[in-house]
Parts: C-alpha cells; structure tokens; sequence
C-alpha cells in the first residue's frame, strides 16, 4: 500500500514536471499552430543556465531558478524575433525541419561547451533525502516541485483567466483576425507568450536536471514526452495538458516500477491508442487547425 | 483539344525519358567504375538514396510528413539480418523481397493510423510507431541482440553466383541494380494515373474526393509501397554492411532523411538521389572538419535551408545548368523541381 502511494507520489511529481516543460508547447503547437520540436532545447538552455550558476559561481539553488526562467525566456524571445516570426505561415514541413535543425544544433552545441556526460546540480541539504508521513515516503527535492509546479500551475490558470493579458491571449488564439481588428497586438502577444512557455520550460529544465537527468541529448530524448503531453491533454485550455502530464506521469512511473521489463513501451501505445481514438486530444476541441 | 486529352498529352509528354535522365543513370554506373576505392560510401548513398526516395514518395507525392520512416528501415534490415542469420532464407535477393514484404506488411497495418488526423496527428503517430519499434528491439534482445545487434551475419553470393568481396564491389554493383530496378518502377508508378491522383490529393484531399478520387485507400497504397521501398532500402543495409543495430529506428535516421530529401527537393523522383549525394559529401566534409560536432552544421543547413525557401534554393541551384541549356540548345529551360509547398 505505502509502495503505491510512494509511487503515486513519485508520479505525480514526474507529471507536474513535465506540465512545466511542456506548457508552452502548448501555446505554441496547440495555439498558435506551430511545430515546435526545438522546445527541449529552450529547457536544456535553462537546466544548464542552473547548473553553471550553482556549481561553478556557487549561487543558492533558489537564486539561480528565477534566473534559469529569465535566461530561457531571453533566448526565446530573441529566437522568436529573429527566426521563428518568419515560419508561423509556413508549412508544418518546413516547421520540422527548421525545429530539427535547431534542435541539432544546440545538442551540438551544448556537447562542445559542456561535454556530453550527464550533469547534476549540487542541491542545498534542505532539498536531499526523504521523510516519512503516515509511512509512506516523500522525497523533499520532489515534494518542492509539486510545490512550484502547483503553485504555478494555479497562477498561469489565474493569468489565463483573469487578467486582460490572458483575455488577450484567448481572444488573439481564437481568431487572430477579429482579436488586430479590435486593436489587440496579436504578434506581440504571441511573442510574448513564446518567450513566457520558453521562460517556463527553463524553469523546467532546472528542475529536472536531479529527476529525469540532463545531458546534451536531453531535448531529443524527451521530445516525444512533450508532444504527447500537448497532442493527448489538447489545447483548448490549460487544464488538458496538465492532467495529459499527470496521466503521463504517474503512467510512466507506475509502468517503469511494475513492469520494467516493458520500458518506454506502455506510454507510445497509450499515446498512439488515444490518438487514434480521439485525434483531436483526451480533453481538446481542437488540436490544430 | 478537349481538357482532358490535353492533360493526358501534358502526363505523356512528362513521363517520357529525357537525354538528361539517360545521362544521369550513366553517370552513376561510370562512377562505379571510375573509383574503385570508394565502394562502401557510394553504396551507402546508393541506399540512402532509395530510403529517401521511398519517402519522396509519400512526402513529394502524396503530402504525408513522416518523422518515423526509419520504421520500416529497421524492420527490413532485422528482417534480411535474421533471415541471413538464421538461413531462413539463403539467397540474397530472395532475401531482400522478403525483407521488403515484411516491412511492407508493418506499412499496410499501420497506414490505417496515418490516414487519420492532420498533419501534427500523423507526425506523432509515425514518430511513436518508430519508437515502439526500437523499444521492442531493445526489449525482445534475444532475438535482436539487443544494443548489440545483430552480429555474425554472413551474406551468401547473390544468386548463388556472386558472392559479396570484402571491397563492396559486388555490394555496390548489387545495391545499384536494385535501386535502378526500384526506381523504374517508382517512376512508372508516379507518371501513371495512380501518381496523378496523388498529387491531387496532396495539393487538396477535398477536391480530390469530390471529384471521385478514393483519397483513403490511395493513402494506404502509396504508404504501404513506401515501406515497401523503405524495407528494402534496410535489407540492403544489413546485407551490405552484415551488421543490424538498434539505431536503425533512431529518430536522426527519420530526420537526416528529411534533410536529404529536402536538399534534393520533393516531389521529383531525383530529389531523393541527388539529396543523397549531397548529403554524404557535406557529412563527410563536416565530419572531417569537426568530427565529433557535425551535428551543428547538419541542423545549420537544415535552418539555413528553411529560412531562404526550399523553392528558391533550388532556383539558384539550377540557374547555372539552366542557363547552359539555354546557351546549347537555344531554348527554354528544361530543368526545373515540379515542386508545389506540402
């Protein structure tokens, strides 16, 4: 009983995670249409950000997170300006293709700069180890990500819902068209909520660097892992990718602890089961138009 | 002339055989014995052109965009690597058929998912079978060898006459006949009626259904062809190389295909040939500049292709060839990439 509540506990924090990795791929894919297979590099950027600043300049983990955000979404949105603002109307061939060249050349070049081993971040000791509660045991480190990853979660749905940005954002996603003609700046909008799921995925890509493991690799190896979240959870609202990840998360878990022998091989069926049975997304409208 | 005997006229004249495309094949065949050195890289393009090619024929022709192509790539190779290995079936060429028809039999079953969904759909779900498949490589290791691979294949002579020598003459030599072979037949299949009604699915699967075009069950054809194709392309790999691993499902085998396919231009038979060739020569160049890191230049110029326009760079490329016709023959251009944007 307590194993599977251990489990669960491990699932739901590995889910989380994967929500803030892979949310704003949801605004771009679902929303705004576009291809993004680059995205793991933007959470590479941020978990290498992370780990530079707390290993070798010996800044607090803490401090070094928001900054891991800042960094990430800076690359996003100069990215955004100079590169991906010219493919929005282009085929979604010409997107992959441009995402893969992108994606190539930053495993390349974290490989040059970083080496290709795997790195870990020097964690605080607050953060190491696990209690117990009622028997069952909790991992500090991941107990701070459901945390964050909670926290933040309520704070984007909050953005979303109640701010005017996120009334923008709504208005600018459900017709761009209508959303410039009452005046809304759509491209900047957009940029901005490219760079803010960029930003994210940094923060992301910190997090993980103790849970999933980061190495240069790490954007091609957990591609698959953001897309399914997106193309199963949909995009019409935040609330589908996120319980996406969670499924994901606790499926991936559970799957890796019951039945090692099958690996990976438990998520790809449910991914390609559901698509095929709902195409459009477990919770989505539309997954793209 | 009714419309419909000219678009007729327009096909045949199309699907005739230019000066152009003789000189082509001859060139190739003379490679093959002008440098007798480099057996093994050009058998390597030779294989990279026909997976290539058997993608063109689903990305160029029909407008489906695969991420997971190496599927059926691995699924021959295992295949020709077990059937060797085991001396199922002993003879090379037979082999290879075999191969081929079981990555073909992997294609039909799954096309039925691919014909679903848009593009984002089909990407994924090609993606996720290729990794189903090098998940299960890696779990069933007793049959596959595992990260190892399959190991200690050895490769009867090819027909029971000609056995393969340790320079990849006869690899080679063997590898261009089947692409040639292949590629006849590609070439007839897309000038026929069949490839005509593809492209018309390609360019607006909506039209194309109304005016009487079975746009689903010319899907699950022309996918199905292609795994064909992309089994075969495998088998040579494993026969020529007697070696099958893991990554051939990786998904960078998928994505070098795109950039091959994308140097070369989609939707003409030659796009995937001349890709090929271009695509090792800049490997090989960046891998003797940086070989650890030619990764980078490989996605710069898939980047660098993406942000000019694949249509525009293919302009440029053919200027100067162009503008010799026109100085020689006094005419028009011929030369040009029919390619409309998927």
């Amino acid at each position: 009983m307590t194993a599977i509540l251990t489990n669960l506990f491990d699932g739901v924090a590995y889910g989380m995670l994967l929500f803030v990795l892979a949310c704003g791929l949801a605004v771009t894919l679902g929303l705004m249409n576009f291809v993004n297979l680059a995205h793991g590099a933007f959470a590479m950027a941020g978990g290498y950000v992370c780990m530079v600043l707390v290993n070798r300049m010996g800044w607090p983990f803490f401090a070094a997170l928001p900054l891991a955000f800042v960094s990430s979404a800076a690359i996003g949105i100069a990215l955004e300006r100079t590169l991906y603002r010219h493919l929005y109307t282009r085929s979604h061939l010409d997107q992959v293709l441009f995402t893969i060249g992108l994606t190539f050349m930053s495993v390349a070049a974290v490989d040059y700069i970083q080496g290709s081993s795997r790195v870990f971040i020097n964690l605080p000791a607050a953060l190491q180890g696990q209690f117990d509660l009622f028997g069952v045991g909790i991992g500090r480190y991941r107990l701070m990500i459901i945390v964050i990853c909670g926290l933040l979660t309520i704070a984007l749905q909050m953005v979303l819902a109640k701010t005017r940005f996120g009334s923008r954002l709504r208005a600018a996603v459900d017709d761009p068209r209508a959303a410039s003609g009452l005046g809304i700046n759509v491209p900047q909008v957009f940029a901005f909520t490219f760079a803010f799921g960029c930003g994210l995925a940094g923060l992301g890509g910190a997090l993980s660097a103790e849970i999933l493991g980061l190495d240069p690799y790490f954007p091609l190896k957990f591609m698959i892992y953001f897309l399914i979240v997106v193309t199963v959870g949909g995009s019409s609202s935040i609330t589908g990718p996120f319980l996406a990840s969670l499924l994901l998360g606790i499926g991936d878990v559970a799957g890796k602890y019951y039945v090692p022998k099958m690996g990976p091989f438990v998520i790809y069926t449910m991914m390609i089961v559901i698509l095929i049975w709902r195409p459009n997304g477990l919770f989505g409208r539309t997954a793209a138009r | 002339m009714s419309a419909a005997s000219d678009v007729g006229h327009h096909a045949q004249r199309q699907a005739r055989w230019h000066y152009g495309e003789i000189a082509f094949w001859l060139v190739v065949l003379a490679c093959g014995f002008a440098f007798p050195s480099r057996y093994l890289i050009m058998t390597d393009i030779l294989r990279l052109a026909l997976f290539a090619m058997s993608l063109d024929l689903i990305l160029g022709y029909a407008g489906i965009v695969s991420l997971g192509h190496a599927a059926f790539f691995g699924v021959g190779a295992y295949a020709a690597g077990l059937l060797a290995l085991h001396g199922i079936v002993k003879e090379p060429v037979l082999a290879l058929i075999v191969a081929g028809l079981a990555a073909m039999v992997l294609g039909f079953a799954t096309s039925f998912l691919v014909i679903r969904g848009v593009d984002l759909t089909r990407l994924m779900v090609t993606l996720g079978i290729a990794l189903l498949l090098e998940a299960l490589a890696e779990r069933f290791s007793n049959i596959t060898g595992g990260t190892d691979g399959l190991q200690g294949i050895e490769m009867q002579p090819i027909f029971g006459e000609i056995p393969f020598d340790m320079f990849g003459k006869a690899g080679f030599f063997y590898s261009l006949a089947v692409l040639f072979l292949l590629f006849l037949f590609a070439r007839r299949v897309v000038h026929s009626p069949f490839g005509l009604s593809l492209r018309a699915i390609k360019n607006n699967p909506l039209r194309a259904a109304a005016i009487g075009i079975p746009v689903n069950r010319r899907l699950i054809a022309i996918y199905t062809l292609a795994a064909f194709y992309a089994g075969i392309a495998g088998a040579l790999f494993t026969q020529t190389t007697a070696i099958a691993s893991l990554d051939v499902f990786s998904m960078e085998r998928s994505a070098d295909l795109m950039l091959v396919l994308v140097i070369g231009g989609t939707g003409y038979l030659y796009g995937g040939l001349i890709g090929a060739v271009i695509f090792r020569m800049l490997q090989e160049l960046f891998s003797t500049i940086t070989p650890q890191y030619w990764q980078f230049w490989i996605g710069l110029v898939l980047v660098v292709i993406v942000l000019v326009g694949r249509q525009r760079l293919h302009r440029w490329v053919l200027y100067v060839p162009n503008l010799i016709i026109r100085q020689i023959a006094g005419r028009k251009a011929i030369v040009a990439v029919p390619e409309s944007d998927s």
